[in-house]
């Protein structure tokens, strides 16, 4: 085989947006199966629902806009919100739900900003923390208890389409529940750890399933990370604030939340590596990457710790997502030619 | 400054310069009790009648007051007529009082109000600055209960409710529920709703004014087949 020398310039396979999120979705099934393993068939079939409201809602909004619909489908960012929210909702959330989060982050989130690239909120973010302030009791208490690790099998796949379409909700009740980081929240001030910990939802172990659903988002950030679709900064410095935080400040775990539980538990690895890298409303300087994801670590830590809800990561990205402007006027890199970064900008100036 | 007439005045008021959704004025009141469409009417009611008092007052003594103490003076009508408004409303509705609690004695610092009687009422005879008042008022008061029945049928699946708070015990049964055991909507219901209702409203009145803008254009010079070539060699059938 004869090995041809070609001249430059080469052609490149170049990373068009629609591979990107083709990639980032990839980079969520193993997450989506092992939810699906734990928790039933929830999670696929409200994952399934919310792409098929997303696409839907983007295609609506292109075509009242008079923009080529079937041209920004095939880019893939209304299916990526609509597969991460899918995923962030509880698994037994009734449709309505996911619909209305859905379609709320497409049509108000996204298009109304401009549509993709434009829009300053993570869509998908904004569609939940929607549903979690409107909706407080069925968005904390639809969560399943899992049942791989509990021992009942009610989740079946019919079993979970009644649920979610038909309100089925006394067969519910038996097997949902508060989560692991709520729960943890809720009982320490009555219970030691070791005794909270042999309650249905840790069993006796860690997270009861929640763990491995974050290790196998972990597995597919670092897969994003290989591809080089997200750079280390970002998880990297979240997870390491939440980390020095709980140790700092929560080290008792007689008292509060301990490390294991918040960086495996709740939607800490999703967030941390799908949703906080989020190229269009994160932080795109490299040291503003590290000041945004620890800004996220932090935000979190305090709302799961002092805050009304118990997981936060949606208030967490959409809070320092105000900060990302700001940040990155900060935060520019020198260029090449300059002696001096320009930061900031002068009185008067606009930017 | 040229004398408007009085259809112009009402124009402005209603629509073209429409406190709420052209001038953005008193947004904080509009955004703060627009929850239902009793609390957004109760409101609105009480504006208009703050309204319209301060414009006739403040017409009345346009020539009598220095320019250099004209605002504490009007502020002083406004916060006269406030109080009268807060206690007719205690007197007569005081469920609603309750209800709407601080947004009443907040109307004093409506942006709206003192906005008309500098704007418009102390440079204007006494006939025009009341209908401007009046109509300014019904302007505002339309966007709240439009803004209050929007956010009443999303938060809580029904409309009308608790309207005897404002027109006695008949009126308890005008609730229409429109979705039965509805799941409150609180975004709906809580300030954030208001924002984007009130988001809706104005683009929906841009909306109408850009249809309206094009429909007159294209009234005014109806475009010819062809007539933008610069040569014309056939006629374009």
């Amino acid at each position: 085989m004869a090995l041809l020398t070609l001249s430059s310039p080469h052609t490149h396979g170049p990373n068009r947006t629609s591979r990107i999120m083709l990639t980032v979705a990839l980079a969520t099934l193993p997450g989506l199966a092992v939810m699906t393993w734990f928790f039933g068939f929830g999670t696929l079939i409200n994952t399934v629902l919310a792409i098929i409201t997303a696409l839907a809602s983007e295609a609506l909004v292109l075509k009242l806009r008079k923009y080529p619909v079937s041209f920004f489908l095939k880019d893939n960012t209304a299916l990526v919100t609509g597969l991460l929210l899918g995923l962030a909702l509880p698994p037994l959330a009734p449709w309505w739900i996911t619909v209305l989060a859905t379609s709320f982050a497409i049509i108000f989130a996204k298009q109304i900003y401009g549509g993709m690239g434009n829009n300053p909120f993570n869509p998908a973010m904004v569609g939940y923390a929607l549903v979690l302030i409107s909706f407080p009791v069925q968005m904390t208490t639809n969560w399943v208890t899992s049942f791989q690790v509990s021992g009942s099998d009610v989740a079946g796949f019919t079993d979970a389409l009644s649920i979610i379409f038909a309100g089925a909700s006394s067969t519910a009740d038996a097997f949902t529940g508060a989560t692991p980081l709520d729960q943890y929240k809720h009982l320490i001030s009555k219970e030691t750890s070791d005794e909270l910990l042999q309650r249905n939802t840790f069993n006796g172990w860690l997270n009861g399933g929640w763990e491995w659903v974050n290790l196998a988002f972990l597995a597919g950030g670092l897969f994003l990370m290989a591809r080089r679709i997200i750079t280390w900064h970002i998880p990297v410095s979240m997870l390491a604030a939440l980390g020095i935080c709980s140790l700092i400040l929560g080290w008792d775990e007689d008292l509060y939340t301990p490390l294991s539980l918040h960086l495996l538990s709740g939607a800490t690895m999703l967030g941390a590596f799908f949703i906080a890298t989020d190229p269009v409303s994160a932080s795109t300087t490299p040291t503003g990457k590290l000041i945004y994801g620890a800004g996220i670590g932090i935000l979190l830590y305090v709302i799961r710790t002092w805050g009304a809800y118990p997981d936060a990561v949606a208030f967490a990205v959409l809070l320092m997502n105000f900060a990302a402007p700001f940040i990155d006027a900060y935060t520019q890199p020198r260029s090449y030619g300059h002696s001096k970064p320009k930061r900031g900008l002068k009185p008067g100036e606009k930017s | 400054m040229a004398t408007k007439s009085l259809k112009d005045i009402s124009l402005d008021g209603l629509w073209k310069n429409n406190p709420a959704l052209v001038q953005l004025l008193g947004l904080c009141p509009l955004l703060a009790v627009t929850g239902s469409v009793v609390n957004a009417l109760g409101l609105g009611l009480a504006t208009m009648m703050v309204l319209v008092g301060s414009n006739l007052s403040v017409s009345l003594i346009r020539n009598h007051v220095s320019d250099a103490v004209r605002l504490p003076a009007f502020v002083m009508i406004i916060a006269s007529f406030v109080t009268v408004a807060e206690l007719t409303m205690q007197a007569f509705t005081y469920e609603l009082y309750e209800v709407l609690g601080i947004f009443i004695p907040l109307i004093v610092t409506n942006c709206a109000i003192l906005g008309r009687a500098d704007a418009f009422a102390s440079k204007n005879p006494i006939l025009p600055s009341v209908v401007d008042g009046v109509m300014m008022a019904i302007g505002f008061t339309v966007v709240l209960v439009l803004l209050g029945a929007l956010r009443e049928v999303l938060g809580q699946g029904q409309i009308f409710g608790n309207m005897e708070l404002l027109f006695g015990p008949s009126a308890a049964d005008w609730k229409i529920v429109l979705v039965e055991s509805y799941p409150d909507f609180l975004f709906a219901i809580l300030p954030p709703g208001a924002f984007v209702g009130m988001g809706l409203l104005i683009a929906l009145k841009n909306l109408i004014d850009d249809r309206i803008d094009k429909a007159a254009a294209a009234k005014a010079a109806p475009v010819e087949a062809g007539s933008k070539r610069v040569r014309v060699t056939g006629k374009i059938s």
